[in-house]
């Protein structure tokens, strides 16, 4: 051999590398769940949903629609009596005996086209008798509300959400660390405030759809827009009592997630429906105006913050009221309570917090997962109390951020240890980026500017246990394929994957392909694709997986060299020896093995590595006080900051620059991250500026995208530096962690901030928009 | 329902297809062409994921009616790379990292084609004016426009 060294790969880690789905993407032929054929047979489905926010069903007559020509199959609720969810067991794929929220699903028609589908629905009678309903989460607490979930003391969950029997209260998640109450007569300075968040939708390019077919001995096949096509077959497969190997999610590519696509929203129905109609698949895809209306939402939050800090500006004291709207359903709302929680000390070291974070049954839109799970809108309020305060201290924010900042050591409101990190060179980046101590002029008199800045935490928000597993298997050619229950949801987790098994056995990263579809009938199990997991948790399960298939290739070639396994590498696709200099190329060895000498037969044979990963070290925290020794895997910190003009004369926001630095451990595809970081600014400058579900007696009144404004390109039109850090984090892979959600959490705050910075008006209810800018100018005698 | 024989050109080959007074453009392309490249987001004319070029423009293709593009060129995004080589827009945003889930891509793509197609050398603000009608919720819009402005150099 010439010589290993000089053959040595260059490192597929933190390298730029192309997406590796990227070509389909551009060239159209990227396949979505739409995209599938399914032939002449296809049916269509559509929803009979709920005009009411709160209802008994009195009567509900199918027949008239059954009658339609065309028509297939009318199931409604009686059929699927079974109570599912992923953490309190609350939800049926139908309403039974009442309603909870306008657009809650009754029934459902598979019909021969989508019109006749339509038709039928309006032919099904529903007889309702009118409850009264709740629209307030703070008066849904209260004793005075009528009862949403009467049985509630029945309801499945684990033991770590703590519903209270004959309440709307489906959650109430506790902290009492140290001694709040003495606390605030050592504090110098204390700042009490309220703010409102509210329900925005996660809005997915691509809406949501799913397609079930039974077959003759009762197995189903369902493909999926999904993050969670295993938590699906779990819960639908409970809904529906057949055993979750009868049951096969197909997931192909996702045309966005954010949350929406986890956990089972509409997917039953479906299934639901082919259950009725044995052979024939059932297609269901959400209008936009459904997306909009009838699926999860980031639930709303009241919350009540009161922060105080002694006269060096040390926070000595926290205490957090916060009231989640949960909606009709709190399946998934239970835990986004629990992780803001647990997490609403936010990235400060403050040594008395009292939290209560309750999570309460309305008849809005039911809430569940949302891109930051909780922590936006805890930051929301959170980073701009403590901005007035640091003001009221009179210390500049920067110091006041990095006084207070989660350093090593700190014991959190937990009583976990907080690990290194770098929240104070991400401070320091967006400091530095956008000069932040320095006042700068607007550049008009008819102009105001403003800096604001702010910083975030988030930790994965999953049950203690979520697992990740993984294959690695080879070709004759050498190629390797990564087997893998991940999805692929734009996030670019398919090229990070590719690139940790590259690394791990000593390919180049082309050599690598990622088996999709995801399909639960072959891929390897993984939880969710949420909670910015998968580079670290499926990560690692990638990489025991190419680390296995490295040492099975080792083993075979030491035997058949007869040298040691410590003395052989694999490089480039090549297997070499440092000792004897030999080398064979993998395509030799992956599937054929190995002759021994002397035509005495073969050894080794085809190649499967395997890997699982699960964090065994999660403990459950105390029902009174929310102390225990680990409550969750780790946290991923970050910073942002915005510096903006203010039109006087209209209110409107320029943003001249913006700045986000998050650590993320390590970078495996810089682009990647920015990508990320980027896509997540933006998202969360739109909830700012934008974006809110405007909900009038249960009633969403701005269900498009005409009246429910995104951001568009040219709201986007300022730089962006996107500086990361990488402190390493002890078990993810080369140091990774996740970083997916984080980029949208302090955004609002350090948009609060900045407006703060160059008004003097804090504005607590967001979206921040023009309007409620310049008519609190106007009350303020800032403008005439 | 009546159908109407309608015969145009998609992606420079010569289709006639029978279409429902009612069916759209962009059903045509999916259901009736197979070309499933180009996307749905609204069915109302609100997030530009359908956008294909008809005589040139870019439209909505979930606003028009089939049966009104008798005798029309439309171009979608399987139509931008020839012979397997990708266009110099496709090249740009693949290397400007434009791409996330991709389901604004193949809108995106052609409206931005429209654009250097009559503008070879568009500002900023002419290439974000161009895509405003096309929504991107994962990109930030950063890298797309980056792409953009690299295919017209
Ligand atoms: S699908 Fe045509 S504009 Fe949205
Ligand atoms: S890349 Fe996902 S919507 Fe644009």
């Amino acid at each position: 051999m010439a010589n290993a060294k000089s053959k040595e790969q260059v490192s597929p880690i933190g390298a730029d590398l192309p997406r590796n789905d990227v070509y389909e993407k551009v060239t159209g032929t990227a396949v979505y769940t739409d995209d599938f054929q399914f032939g002449n047979k296809l049916l269509f489905a559509r929803a009979k949903r709920s005009p009411y926010p709160h209802a008994l069903i009195k009567k509900i007559d199918t027949s008239k629609a059954e009658k339609l020509p065309g028509v297939k199959v009318v199931v409604t609720g009686k059929d699927f009596p079974n109570r599912i969810g992923l953490y309190l067991q609350d939800k049926t794929i139908f309403a039974t005996d009442r309603v909870r929220f306008i657009g809650e699903p009754v029934a459902a028609v598979a019909a021969i086209s989508d019109e006749v589908a339509m038709k039928a629905c309006d032919l099904i009678e529903v007889e309702y008798e009118e409850l009264e309903a709740v629209f307030d989460a703070e008066f849904g607490a209260s004793d005075k509300a009528p009862l949403i979930h009467p049985d509630l003391e029945n309801y499945v969950c684990p033991n770590f959400i703590f519903p209270k029997a004959k309440t709307n209260i489906a959650n109430h998640f506790k902290i009492r660390k140290g001694n709040v109450s003495a606390a605030w007569e050592k504090c110098a300075h204390i700042v009490e405030r309220s703010f409102k968040v509210p329900h925005i939708q996660h809005v997915p390019i691509e809406t949501h759809i799913a397609v079930a077919q039974m077959d003759e001995k009762g197995k189903v096949t369902v493909w999926a827009s999904s993050q969670s096509p295993f938590a699906q077959r779990n819960l639908i497969a409970h809904a529906l009592h057949i055993s979750q190997s009868d049951l096969r999610v197909i997931a192909p590519l996702v045309g966005g997630g954010f949350g929406s696509k986890a956990g089972v929203t509409m997917e039953a129905i479906p299934v639901a429906l082919a259950t009725k109609c044995k052979g024939w698949p059932v297609k269901f895809i959400l209008t936009r105006e459904e997306e909009f209306y009838t699926n999860f939402v980031r639930q709303g939050l009241t919350i009540h913050v009161k922060v105080g800090c002694d006269k060096e500006g040390n926070l000595l004291a926290l205490k957090n009221m916060m009231y989640w709207d949960g909606g009709a359903s709190t399946e998934y709302g239970t835990n986004v309570t629990r992780a803001g929680g647990y997490s609403s000390s936010g990235p400060y070291d403050i040594p008395n917090v009292e939290t209560d974070s309750i999570c309460v049954y309305t008849n809005h839109p039911i809430g569940g997962a949302y891109r930051g799970f909780g922590m936006s809108e805890l930051h929301t309020g959170l980073d701009q109390a403590i901005d007035e305060l640091a003001e009221k201290a009179g210390i500049d924010k920067v110091s006041f951020l990095k006084r207070n900042g989660v350093t090593e050591g700190d014991v959190l409101v937990t009583g976990l240890i907080m690990h290194k990190n770098g929240i104070q060179e991400c401070i320091d980046n967006v400091a530095k980026s956008l000069k932040f101590n320095e006042k700068e002029k607007p550049s008009s008199a008819d102009r105001l500017r403003g800096k604001g800045i702010a910083i975030m935490w988030k930790a994965p928000a999953m049950p203690p246990n979520p697992g990740s597993s993984a294959w690695v298997e080879m070709a004759e050619d050498g190629n390797v394929t990564v087997g893998l229950g991940g999805q692929e949801i734009g996030q670019g987790t398919f090229t990070v994957m590719a690139q940790m098994a590259a690394a791990a056995l000593g390919v180049p990263y082309e050599k690598v392909r990622i088996a999709g579809p995801v399909d639960t009938q072959y891929s390897p199990y993984e939880w969710q694709t949420v909670a910015s997991r998968l580079t670290w948790s499926m990560g690692n399960a990638v990489v025991l997986a190419a680390k296995d298939a490295r040492r099975q290739i080792l083993d075979v070639v030491a035997e058949a060299w007869k040298e040691n396994t410590e003395d052989l590498d694999i490089i480039n696709g090549v297997v070499v020896s440092y000792k004897s200099e030999r080398e064979t190329s993998l395509e030799n060895i992956v599937i054929y093995g190995m002759p021994k000498d002397n035509n005495e037969g073969w050894m080794g044979g085809p190649i499967v590595g395997r890997g699982s990963f699960m964090p065994k070290y999660v403990t459950n925290l105390d029902a009174e006080t929310g102390q225990g020794p680990r409550a969750v895997v780790h946290y991923t910190v970050g910073c942002e900051g915005l510096d903006i003009e203010l039109d006087k004369n209209t209110g409107t926001i320029y943003v001249l620059k913006g700045a986000a630095s998050f650590d993320v451990g390590k970078a495996i595809n810089p682009t990647l991250v920015k990508a990320q970081v980027e896509g997540g600014f933006a998202q969360g400058l739109s909830s700012a500026m934008f974006e809110e579900i405007k909900l009038v007696k249960g009633v969403m009144t701005n269900p498009s995208f005409v009246d429910y404004r995104i951001a568009t390109a040219p709201d986007m039109d300022f730089p962006l530096d996107t500086p990361f850090v990488e402190v390493p984090q002890d078990d993810g892979p080369w140091g990774a962690r996740g970083v997916g959600e984080h980029p949208m959490v302090p955004t609002i705050a350090a948009l609060g901030n900045a407006i703060y910075d160059a008004t003097g008006i804090r504005l607590t209810n967001p979206p921040y928009s023009a309007e409620k800018i310049y008519l609190a100018m106007l009350d303020k005698g800032i403008v005439k | 329902m009546t159908l109407k024989t309608i015969t145009l050109t998609v992606n420079d080959m010569v289709e006639t297809v029978d279409v429902p007074q009612n069916m759209t453009l962009l059903q045509m392309i999916r259901e009736k062409l197979s070309l499933t490249g180009t996307k749905n987001g609204c069915s109302a004319g609100e997030c530009g994921a359908c956008t294909v070029l008809m005589n040139g423009e870019p439209v909505n293709s979930c606003m028009v009616l089939a049966a009104e593009c008798e005798g029309a060129t439309i171009v979608t995004v399987e139509g931008l790379a020839k012979g397997g080589k990708l266009s110099k827009l496709q090249e740009a945003i693949v290397k400007a990292g434009g791409v996330q889930c991709g389901f604004c891509t193949p809108g995106m793509l052609i409206s931005a084609t429209a654009l250097l197609n009559r503008n070879p050398h568009p500002t900023d603000t002419e290439i974000r004016s161009a895509i405003v009608g096309n929504l991107c919720r994962c990109t930030g819009y950063v890298r797309i426009v980056d792409g953009i402005k690299m295919a017209a150099k």
